[in-house]
């Protein structure tokens, strides 16, 4: 071989090597904590790579008794699920019409509305207003409040979708005679599937995933989702490394279900995001 | 064709209706507050002026050190997290490397889950005496290297950047991927054509190109960095001491300590200050869009 042909092989190898070496640094912690999760708490108390000598499978039993996860799972659901229905329709319906008719008031709407994807949110006014609608502690609250966080970051996304939908496609559609909602409902809203699973991903998963929300504005443990139950439970058994393992594998659970299955559409969402600026 | 009837206003009502009330009049309404002394321990609320902004900027207070921790955390995070998903996505993009699908996906997870159990996660794996990565040290005889990676007071703010570019750098990547996909192979043939080495293309072609994905890039890093809560939060609550304290941990401290004028007054800095970021970004890109 020639002293360049050998040059090559070495840097792919190389690059193979890092490659590696990176993907093994990442996932380390969660191949620990998976073994961990298996182990008598006696073993679980130094944590190694090494496989349980016993594989304790009651581990996710206690836990999810101990840990009330049930509910806890039902709630994170449900505040997942109705927010980010809400957010589909909203901002479907939103970014439509902003789209299509971009100027005047709805061209000062949308900048209104998208700056909201920097902007900080200040919680403690946010506790006055909440107050004064009497949503804290209340599930209903808690669901609007996370739509309208969101809202900002759907809407620029959707903006971007509608605008390669073709206009001649409305024109078409006045012409048969289609009022506006039918225009919406039947001919647009159709169209717009590959957004909407976007939408419902990457929202599904910061919401399942948010932890401020709940500890400012649920005071009540039967109100919390995933994250903030398995924060509690991390400070009342931090010395059972297992049971602690295995309670953050069961609430990493559902998120990678989402993510292994919607993963095109997180991918797509994401790069369009940055991408298209 | 009338387009106010075909495409009528209240569409845009319930998005427009919610996000204002839950999201713009709060901060309106912080700005307001922060000039009295809103507190949990009396109903009267008075105006102060600027007293609670002098408390912050006057003399030597605790909460100049939290927003200079935001910037160092911004900065350094946004920087780490941007040569690290740069060079990921150059290294996973070339055709020599096998199983290239597989090495994004499993560099993207951590993405998925939530800041709060990434900070559990390594609160366990950084444990002095029973964590995985002082274990880990030891089992290979470097004993010497273990540290208390969360409680030594020069080390744990290093941890924490470090963590959260753990975390971070798949999402850049995977961006800078989408970016690089769309960069036509022809300046890359015409390149090594004329006998462009490898870095000289990076230089001249990559890095003009992805320009705009890169201060996109920037943008999101930076404003996510100016907000970080819940990592800090999970992972050292702002201690020890107050080592790793940013602005939104304070605002909760502040929060549930009773001093709401004092929180609100934090969180109106960090508006005013994105603000001012914004305002700039903006500005900057309208003056490059008339040059160009």
């Amino acid at each position: 071989m020639n002293r360049v042909g050998m040059k090559k092989t070495i840097s792919h190898v190389l690059g193979n090597l890092i490659a590696i070496v990176i993907s093994t640094a990442v996932i380390i912690p969660l191949v620990v904590l998976l073994l961990n999760s298996f182990k008598s708490s006696g073993e679980a108390n130094r944590m190694t790579l090494s496989l349980p000598k016993q594989w304790v499978f009651e581990n996710y039993a206690v836990v999810i008794e101990k840990g009330k996860l049930l509910s806890s799972f039902l709630n994170g659901l449900l505040y997942a699920v109705s927010s980010v229905v809400l957010i589909v329709i909203l901002v479907s319906a939103a970014a439509f019409v902003i789209s299509r008719n971009h100027q005047g008031t709805n061209k000062f709407l949308y900048y209104f509305i998208i700056s909201g994807i920097a902007m900080p949110i200040n919680n403690v006014a946010l506790m006055k207003v909440m107050q004064t609608f009497h949503l804290v502690n209340t599930r209903i609250g808690i669901i609007l409040l996370y739509t309208a966080i969101s809202i900002p970051l759907s809407l620029f996304l959707t903006y971007g979708f509608v605008s390669t939908i073709p206009r001649e496609i409305d024109e078409a559609a006045v012409i048969d005679g289609c009022k506006p909602y039918q225009l919406f409902l039947k001919i647009i809203a159709p169209l717009m599937k590959p957004i909407c699973s976007t939408l419902f991903v990457l929202n599904f998963m910061s919401i399942w995933n948010d932890f401020t929300m709940p500890l400012y504005y649920l005071n009540n443990s039967r109100q919390w989702p995933m994250t903030l139950a398995v924060y509690n439970f991390f400070g009342a058994f931090e010395n059972s490394w297992n049971l602690v393992a295995a309670d953050i594998i069961l609430t990493l659970v559902p998120v990678l279900l989402v993510f292994v299955l919607g993963q095109k559409y997180i991918v797509g969402g994401v790069s369009s995001g940055a991408v298209k600026g | 064709m009338n387009r106010k009837k075909l495409y009528p206003w209240y569409f845009s009502c319930g998005a427009a209706v919610l996000y204002f009330l839950l999201f713009f009049l709060p901060g309106i309404l912080g700005i307001a507050y922060s000039f009295t002394d809103w507190n949990l321990y009396s109903n009267e609320i008075e105006f102060v002026g600027l007293a609670n902004y002098r408390r912050i900027f006057t003399g030597n207070s605790e909460y100049l050190k939290y927003i200079g921790n935001t910037v160092i955390f911004t900065i350094v995070t946004t920087l780490m997290k941007t040569v690290a998903g740069l060079s990921l996505a150059l290294l996973l993009t070339q055709k020599f490397i096998k199983l290239k699908n597989f090495h994004r996906m499993i560099i993207f997870s951590p993405q998925v889950m939530s800041y709060l159990v990434v900070g559990l996660v390594f609160k366990s794996m950084l444990h002095p005496t029973t964590g995985f990565f002082n274990n880990f040290l030891r089992s290979l005889g470097l004993d010497g290297m273990t540290r208390n990676w969360l409680t030594d007071l020069d080390l744990v703010f290093p941890t924490v950047m470090t963590v959260d570019t753990w975390k971070g750098m798949g999402y850049i990547m995977v961006v800078v991927i989408a970016g690089l996909m769309s960069i036509s192979t022809e300046y890359y043939e015409a390149a090594s054509i004329d006998g462009a080495s490898f870095f000289q293309k990076l230089r001249c072609i990559t890095i003009p190109l992805l320009k705009p994905v890169l201060v996109n890039v920037t943008v999101l890093n930076v404003t996510y960095g100016l907000r970080v809560f819940d990592m800090i939060y999970s992972l050292t609550n702002g201690g020890p001491g107050n080592a790793t304290g940013v602005i939104n941990t304070a605002v909760y401290k502040e929060f549930s300590r009773g001093d709401l004028a004092m929180g609100t007054t934090l969180s109106s800095v960090l508006y005013f200050g994105i603000l001012i970021l914004l305002y700039g970004i903006v500005k900057s890109m309208e003056s490059k869009e008339v040059e160009s």
